[in-house]
């Protein structure tokens, strides 16, 4: 096996810290933290209460974000190859898989796992089964 | 009020982590998914780290009554397996290894200012919806 650019410290540092805001989430809030969830949460059919959580929730990733790329020693910047056309398809699959799988990476992998769920180890299986199966084909099969 | 620091407050944290441990980048999601090639096993450990805080953290959070701020705990569905599940993160895991972003990272990813994060959470927001189209479709038959 061939091992690459491992950060083992900083990922298990953010995942501490991932998981810490999903206890406090549900212990302040009573609410699940499933990125997924959250995003259809903002879009439809919950009260204008709920919705606003699910918007606050969101907002603050994207706060938290901009707080790691102002503080000293961050890595300033992410790469993302897709071009357009893999994007949009990749963005359609990931919302839709998600919505009918009723949970991500974040609501089945860690909030779902960590409750010991059945369930969401099912669904952690199929999305990385996928995940694995995607990248071996594009980059070994197609040589993309 | 109070509540709504907390949900701000969790969200902030939950973006830092994810930067924190690069989940937000694509690059290196594609590098943990590519076990053939040059393997970047980190990512294994973001869910190791958060596992390790939210196992214990859950199994005292659920054993209260009632959240700090809310009158309940969601009820979550415990034992379906169904088709809709496990379709369901195949699909994801299709959409996932193309580009690399899941949706708590391509929200996060907005900060980063990139046009390509913002087509992919615009088609992200495009699938829940047909999803939801679908779903209640199916519901009629």
């Amino acid at each position: 096996m061939d091992i690459h650019n491992f950060t083992p410290f900083s990922a298990l540092a953010g995942g501490i810290l991932i998981g810490l805001s999903a206890v406090f989430l549900l212990l302040s809030s009573g609410r699940i933290a499933g990125i997924s969830g959250l995003v259809q949460g903002a879009l439809i059919n919950e009260s204008i209460q709920k919705r606003g959580q699910c918007i606050l929730f969101l907002g603050g990733l994207i706060g938290g974000a901009l707080l790691y790329r102002m503080s000293p020693g961050a890595i300033p910047s992410i790469t993302i190859e897709a071009p357009m056309m893999v994007l949009v398809i990749g963005g359609i699959l990931t919302g839709f898989g998600t919505s009918l799988g009723s949970g991500c990476t974040s609501g089945h992998g860690i909030c779902g796992l960590a409750r010991k769920s059945t369930r969401s180890l099912v669904a952690t299986i199929a999305f990385m089964t996928a995940g694995i199966a995607t990248v071996y084909f594009l980059r070994h099969i197609l040589g993309a | 009020m109070l509540r709504s620091i907390c949900i701000l407050f969790s969200g902030l944290v939950f973006g830092l982590g994810l930067c924190i441990s690069q989940m937000v980048n694509p690059v290196k999601v594609l590098g943990f998914l590519d076990i053939a090639g040059k393997w970047d096993p980190s990512l294994a450990f973001v869910m190791i780290g958060a596992l390790l805080a939210a196992t214990p953290g859950f199994f005292f959070v659920l054993k209260r009554h009632a959240p700090m701020f809310a009158n309940n705990f969601p009820t979550l569905n415990e034992s379906d397996i169904d088709s809709r599940l496990i379709i369901g993160g195949l699909i994801f895991g299709c959409g996932w290894g193309l580009v690399g972003l899941c949706p708590g990272p391509a929200i996060a990813s907005i900060a980063y200012g990139l046009p390509s994060s913002l087509i992919f959470v615009a088609a992200l927001v495009a699938g829940v919806s047909l999803a939801n189209s679908f779903t209640r479709a199916l519901r009629k038959f």
